[in-house]
This record gives C-alpha cells, sequence and structure tokens, in this order.
C-alpha cells in the first residue's frame, strides 16, 4: 500500500514538472503569491514560517552538504544554458540576415546558393518581372551574385575551413544598405581586390587589410573589412565579374532583387511563374535565411535540453542525498515539533522551501556564470551554403527564466521525498534516537 | 580480499546515501560515455579501415570539381594500384528532410571499397543497367525499397534537360558489418557516366578522386607526387588520407571537443563535491567504529586503505553501471532513427578512459576522509561518542 502511494506520488511528480517547464512566468508569479498569501495568513502557514526559519537559520551549520545542492544544480542550468544559448545564437544570426522588402531568386529546386544555377540570359528576363522596385533612374534593383565557396586556414589552428566569397556588383550595397565598410575601403571594380567581413576577419588567417592571399592561382588584395550584422559578416566579397573569370563561371547562382511596395512579392512569384523560360524559385530573403538556421538549431536545442536532463537527474539524487541527511541530522528536532503540536504539513512545506531555496541559488549562480563566459562568445559551424558562418552565443532573457525553472523543478524533486519522510517520522521513534 | 566484507558493510550502512549517490555516478558517467563515443567518432581517430586510401579533391574548394583526364595520369603514377572517381550529386527523395548522400561514381568504385559487402550478380546488373544504382541496407530498410524498384531522385544542383527528375532503378543493396561505421550504409551510388551524359551544367567533371595505394607506407610521397601532376594550373589538388579528408570536415562543424570537456568538466566538477560530501558524512559517521579498528590493532594505513578502497569500490560501481547503460542505449538509439543518428557503441578506449576516471576520483574524494581516519586518535575518538 504504501508503495502505491509512493508510486502514486511519483505519477503526479512528473506531470508536475511537465507542467511546471511550460508555464509562461506570469503563472509562476501566480502561484508565488498564493504561496506567500498562504504562508503570511494562515495559521498553518505561519507554522510553516517559523519551521523554515530555524531549517534556514541552520544552514550555515550545514553549509558543505547545502553547497552541494547550490553547486550541482549551478552546473545543471550552466550547460543548459549554454547549449541552448548555442542554438540561439545561430538561429538569431541568421535571423537577422535579409528582410521583408528583398527577394532571393534561385534555380527551382536548390534549397541553397550553393547549389544554384541561374543562366546570364536569364538576369535581364527577371529583371523585366512585375513587383521588382526600380530606382531613380528607371531601372530594375537587381543584383546577380556569384557565390563560390574557398578554402582559408583558420586562425585557431591553421586546417582549411571552408568559406564565402561573394561576387557582386554595385547593385549589392544598394539591396544591403546595412553592409559598412569599418576599416580599409571597397574594392574596385574590374580589379583582383576582395573585403572580408568582420567575422571572417577574425575567423580566417591572412585577411588583414593590406594583405595578399592566392586564390586558384591568382593573388588578392584585401582592401577592406566590412560589418553586416549579420551572416554576411563571415563572407568576403569580390567583383563578380573578376571572381566569374578566375574560377571560370558562365552563369551566376543567386539574383537578389528590391520588391515593389507591399504586393511585390505576390506580384513577383505570379509574374515568375507564368514565365515559362523562367523555372525559379522566390523567397523573400528573410525566410530564405530563417530556412538556413532551422536544422542545425533544433539538434543544438535537442542535443542541450537531452544533457541538461541527464545532469539534471544526477542533481535530483545529489539534492535528494543531501536533504535525506539533513532530516536524518533533525529527526529529533523534527520529532519535537511534531510532539509540541506542529502538525505534518508544515514540516513538509518548510523541508520543501529549504530545498527550493537551495535550488534557486544554484540556478542564479548557474545563469549568471553561463551569462557571464558564454554571452557574446564567438564560434563558427558550417552552414547550409557549405561554408563557415560565424555566430554569437546568446544568452537571452528566456533562456535564463528558463535554466531558473530547471532548478527548482530539481529542487521540488530533490526535496519533495526527504519532506514527505521528515513528515511521516513516527514521534515517539525519532525522539527515543536521542 | 578478507577485507571486502567490512568494506561491502560499511558502505551499506547507509542504504538511502548510498543508493542515491551511486545514481548520481551513474548518471554521470552515462553522460560521459555518450559524449566521449561521440567525440571519438567526430574525430575518426579510431578507424583504421581505410588507411590505405587518399582521397584526391580539388585544393580551391570542396565544390570545385576536377577534370576526368587526370585519372589516366593519376594512375600511371608508381605506388597507385587502382583509382575510382565520384561527384556529389545531392539529389531528394520525395522530401528534403529525407535526406541521405547520394553521388555518382565509376564502374571500379566498389572494387575500393571492399568493406561494402554486396551479391556478385546484383554488382553484375547494377553495372549493366546505366540508370542503375546501389544502395545501403540501412537505407533500403529506411524507406522499405527492394531490388528493381524505381528510386524518383529530384536534383537541387543538376538538371537534366531542363528537369529535376533522375528516375534510378534499384539494382543492388551494399551492407558494412562494420557495426562502428554502419552509418555509412546511408548512402546512394549511380553510374558517374549517366550523370556526365545526362545533366545539364557539368561534362568530364568528377568531384573528387579515390586512390588505393601498393604500399600505406608510401602515401606521403604518393600524395606529393598527384598533386604536382597539378601544380600550377586551375584545377590544383590537394591529396590527404581518408581519414584526414573526413577529419577536416568534421572539424568545421562546432568545436565538438571544447564542448564535450567543458560539460563532462561541468558533471564531473559536481559529482567530486557530491561524492566527497557523501564520504565525509559517511566517515564522520563511523569516527567511534575506526577508533575500535584501531583499538584491537588496525594500522593507521590500514585505515586509509579501507576508506579509500570505500570511496573507490563506489564510484566504480556507479561508474561502470552508467558506461553499461551507455552502452546499451546508444545502438538503441541509432536503430530507432533508422540509421540516421549513427552513435558509436561505448568503445574500448572510452571505457579505459572511464575506469581511470572513476578511480582518480574515487582517491580524489576519498583521500581526506581516508587522512582523516588515519589520523584519529583513539581516546578522543571515543570520547566523544
Amino acid at each position: 500500500m504504501k508503495f502505491l502511494i509512493n508510486f502514486g506520488i511519483v505519477l503526479l511528480l512528473l506531470a508536475s514538472l511537465a507542467v511546471w517547464v511550460m508555464l509562461p512566468w506570469y503563472a509562476v508569479a501566480a502561484i508565488a503569491v498564493a504561496l506567500l498569501l498562504w504562508l503570511f495568513l494562515t495559521k498553518r502557514g505561519q507554522q510553516t514560517l517559523a519551521v523554515a526559519g530555524v531549517g534556514i537559520a541552520g544552514l550555515p551549520q550545514r553549509w558543505g552538504a547545502s553547497s552541494v545542492i547550490v553547486i550541482g544544480i549551478a552546473g545543471v542550468v550552466g550547460v543548459l544554458v549554454a547549449m541552448l544559448a548555442m542554438g540561439e545564437g545561430f538561429q538569431n544570426t541568421l535571423k537577422q540576415t535579409g528582410g521583408k522588402d528583398t527577394a532571393i531568386i534561385l534555380r527551382g529546386g536548390s534549397q541553397a546558393e550553393t547549389n544554384s544555377v541561374i543562366a546570364r540570359d536569364q538576369v535581364p528576363l527577371i529583371s523585366s518581372l512585375a513587383g521588382i522596385a526600380k530606382d531613380a533612374g528607371g531601372r530594375a534593383q537587381v543584383s546577380a551574385e556569384l557565390s563560390q565557396v574557398i578554402n582559408l586556414p583558420t586562425v585557431s589552428d591553421g586546417s582549411d575551413a571552408n568559406a564565402q566569397l561573394r561576387g557582386v556588383g554595385q547593385e549589392a550595397w544598394k539591396l544591403r544598405p546595412n553592409v559598412k565598410i569599418v576599416q580599409g575601403r571597397k574594392f574596385g571594380a574590374g580589379l583582383r581586390e576582395l573585403i572580408a567581413g568582420q567575422g571572417a576577419a577574425k575567423q580566417f588567417r591572412g585577411l588583414e587589410v593590406g594583405k595578399q592571399i592566392e586564390l586558384a592561382n591568382q593573388q588578392w588584395t584585401v582592401v577592406g573589412v566590412f560589418a553586416a550584422g549579420d551572416s554576411h559578416d563571415s563572407e568576403l566579397w569580390a567583383d563578380g565579374e573578376v571572381l566569374a573569370s578566375t574560377y571560370q563561371r558562365s552563369s551566376f547562382q543567386s539574383v537578389t532583387v528590391k520588391l515593389a511596395g507591399k504586393d511585390g512579392f505576390k506580384q513577383l512569384k505570379s509574374a515568375m511563374a507564368g514565365d515559362p523560360r523562367l523555372k525559379l524559385d522566390v523567397q523573400t530573403t528573410s525566410d530564405y535565411y530563417a530556412k538556413q538556421s532551422e536544422g542545425l538549431t533544433k539538434l543544438i536545442k535537442i542535443l542541450g535540453t537531452v544533457i541538461g536532463t541527464i545532469m539534471a537527474i544526477g542533481a535530483v539524487f545529489g539534492a535528494l542525498n543531501t536533504m535525506y541527511a539533513a532530516v536524518a541530522g533533525r529527526a529529533r528536532e523534527i520529532a519535537t515539533l511534531r510532539a509540541l503540536g506542529f502538525r505534518g504539513l508544515p514540516v513538509v512545506v518548510a523541508v520543501m522551501l529549504e530545498t527550493m531555496l537551495l535550488a534557486l541559488l544554484g540556478g542564479l549562480l548557474g545563469a549568471a556564470v553561463a551569462w557571464l563566459i558564454f554571452n557574446g562568445y564567438q564560434v563558427s559551424t558550417l552552414g547550409n551554403n557549405f561554408s563557415q558562418v560565424v555566430f554569437q552565443f546568446k544568452v537571452s532573457p528566456e533562456l535564463l527564466w528558463t535554466g531558473l525553472k530547471w532548478a527548482l523543478g530539481i529542487g521540488l524533486v530533490g526535496g519533495l521525498f526527504p519532506a514527505l519522510r521528515a513528515a511521516r517520522l513516527p514521534v515517539t521513534t525519532a525522539l527515543r534516537a536521542a | 580480499m578478507k577485507y571486502l566484507h567490512l568494506i561491502w558493510a560499511a558502505l551499506f550502512r547507509s542504504k538511502t546515501r548510498t543508493l542515491l549517490t551511486l545514481l548520481s555516478v551513474v548518471a554521470a558517467f552515462l553522460l560521459f560515455g555518450m559524449l566521449d563515443s561521440v567525440r571519438v567518432a567526430f574525430n575518426s581517430g579510431g578507424s583504421v579501415a581505410g588507411a590505405d586510401r587518399l582521397v584526391v579533391a580539388s585544393r580551391l574548394s570542396i565544390t570545385q570539381m576536377l577534370p576526368y583526364n587526370l585519372l589516366t595520369r593519376i594512375e600511371a603514377q608508381p605506388g597507385v594500384k587502382k583509382a575510382a572517381y565520384a561527384a556529389w550529386f545531392g539529389g531528394i527523395y520525395r522530401d528534403p528532410k529525407n535526406f541521405f548522400p547520394n553521388f555518382s561514381v565509376s564502374p571500379n568504385y566498389l572494387d575500393l571499397f571492399p568493406e561494402y559487402k554486396v551479391p556478385p550478380e546484383q554488382v553484375k546488373a547494377w553495372l549493366n543497367d546505366r540508370q542503375g544504382a546501389i544502395v545501403g541496407a540501412a537505407l533500403a530498410k529506411r524507406h522499405g525499397w527492394k531490388v528493381g524498384d524505381t528510386i524518383p531522385l529530384q536534383a537541387t544542383i543538376f538538371p537534366t534537360k531542363g528537369s529535376n527528375d533522375w528516375p534510378l532503378k534499384l539494382r543492388a543493396i551494399f551492407e558494412v558489418a562494420d557495426s562502428k561505421r554502419k552509418g555509412e550504409e546511408n548512402m546512394l551510388l549511380f553510374h558517374w557516366k549517366y550523370f556526365d551524359e545526362s545533366n545539364d551544367y557539368v561534362k568530364s567533371q568528377v568531384g573528387w578522386y579515390t586512390v588505393k595505394l601498393d604500399d600505406v607506407n608510401q602515401a606521403s610521397r604518393v600524395a606529393k607526387e598527384i598533386d604536382k601532376l597539378s601544380e600550377n594550373s586551375d584545377h590544383e589538388t590537394k591529396t590527404q588520407t581518408e581519414q584526414a579528408f573526413n577529419q577536416s570536415f568534421a572539424k568545421q562543424f562546432a568545436d565538438i571537443g571544447l564542448i564535450v570537456s567543458a560539460i563532462m568538466g561541468a558533471v564531473f566538477f559536481t559529482l567530486l563535491l557530491l561524492t566527497g560530501n557523501t564520504m565525509a558524512q559517511a566517515v564522520r559517521e563511523r569516527i567511534p567504529e575506526l577508533a575500535v579498528l584501531k583499538t584491537i590493532g588496525f594500522s593507521d594505513r590500514s585505515v586509509l586503505g579501507l576508506v579509500l578502497t570505500e570511496s573507490i569500490l563506489l564510484i566504480v560501481i556507479g561508474g561502470c553501471i552508467g558506461l553499461g547503460i551507455a552502452a546499451v542505449i546508444m545502438p538503441g538509439v541509432s536503430a530507432a532513427s533508422g540509421g540516421v543518428i549513427q552513435l558509436p557503441t561505448v568503445l574500448p578506449q572510452t571505457w579505459a578512459l572511464g575506469v581511470g576516471l572513476m578511480v582518480a576520483i574515487g582517491i580524489a574524494v576519498g583521500l581526506l576522509p581516508a587522512l582523516r581516519g588515519m589520523r584519529l586518535k583513539i581516546v578522543d575518538a571515543l570520547a566523544g561518542r
């Protein structure tokens, strides 16, 4: 019978945890307020406060054991937040790239720039389509571009990694006003010069302004560094025509266009579908880049959650261990309270509060460490275009909040069974043990 | 060994505490087993297979192709036993989520990969069908394909006559016996000749050459000679071992080693605190008993040894259980995912590293309590009751 009761408690606990993890902040706030009201306004609540006060006052005396809970939970929260911050950072970098007012055109079915081929004679056809904005001179704002993957040595260990070299013309700058030169100057038209995104400049060797690198048996001079605040920071840019001749490319890979007003995208899409000579795909640049991040972001988040879960299980056992020891050490004290007339409930809640307090401290510590170390931490990974994407970890308030909820969840589980045991201790047995 | 019973009894003096500590250790080493196996797999350091093969790829870029006529010159190089070629195709089967590697290969490709087991009659059927395909057993199983089925691949890079449709006929299914390399069964191969003749964009271009060496000890020399063939041309090559090629690619994903190390550092640090606390509690409770042991003749060293052994035993038991669970879980996860996620089982080197860590942690957490036990003054301990 006792087993069945415990089993029921475990099931209820698992269900509670599932709900808890998904609770939004205001629901948690409501629970906290309700708890505070109960503590201060009811007799049982006041008894609980008294017992909890005694327990908390005794914490310094048991600092060794208490710190196990705090640091164990800090470890879980730190790792969890760091992993999720990685996924969030990658996603954020790509989501910031592109916008609703520009569209990217790729060959039908190609999925990514690297896979796409757009013939040169298709570019004028694209320029004449409806839905594309025109500049002051009446010309369609269209940028046909090359995307070449090149090998460059990395700063960290000198091994080759894939970098993306984008071949562009003057139109590219108009379509991406956020791209600014932060050092040096733009490359000259028709010259073997290039500029590096600030992320790429930190990632690869030899990209300082004034340096030369060899690409396809030709010497290219780095004449500037640009900043875009998005995934273009991972790229190198050069004159499209020079790049095409160097790599013997007779086609472009993508065409980026400025959309005309609110309905521009719809007009463009239907105009393109109506022209059998253009078997091309079109989507807004923000949609295109957001899609690029989906697979890897999901993978990182799943991985982080699995690892966090296993660590949380370990931390729960640690907390249980410590709290059982604490309850055992205070058996006589608890029995005395029971003998004096305190009911089981105040004792249960008091032990729970003590554990949750330690868990909260652990969560705060873990979150703080994760934020200090990982927020803004720069790394890179292969993206969908087969080249390096430089991005920074992003420890957002939402992630910190998630970490705290995990911490409190561990505290809940770690404290419940010792608390129940405290409440169930037969008074006479505990007293006799003195 | 004559004291094992005593140690065991001491260990289980408090069943609850020991059990909970054991479970924490299990969780920590379960995580270690999984992560270290992933780290090992990423480094491909343990693989000996393919040591006699080289990969010749473009130095310029992974996406740059090489001319077909390079084949005869590579084959003519001293030290080259055989050469095959392949080209990345990157097709999709119905939905991009179904993604698996697919590429076109030379007729003799399988000769360079004897570890891919295919029934001879199926190879013959594949060679006789211009549009024939070979797939790995895991991939065939995942999609329910059988020999004779048509696989409608959709091109993402190379259209044929303006269309993305590349129907292929399944002629052969290969298997990889080595369980650590089962992931390679998630692959589709078809004829490069068909690809070259039918695609709209590139002609007489291959993605990379695979070279079989006469003598594995000549790898460096042969690699240099092959690269010299294309020096200062517009198709410079970079020749390296298969292992180095794979590794350079895997390394470009987030720094796996750093991530794994950081996580394990956090895990083991918390484990040290937890088990250290446990041992400290356990010894504190038993001070009178230790005093009695000393009274009846146990030396200081014996008491030290007993406590230390107890600590190590606790960690080793928990650790082995954790690694055992990891070893069981990971193939299960791989099987459940149909081979998409290929987690290797826990490798011997991971077990060895794990056991080493268990003993080291056991010593670390047990040392202070053990020293305290050793230095115990009998009179003080007994009076402390």
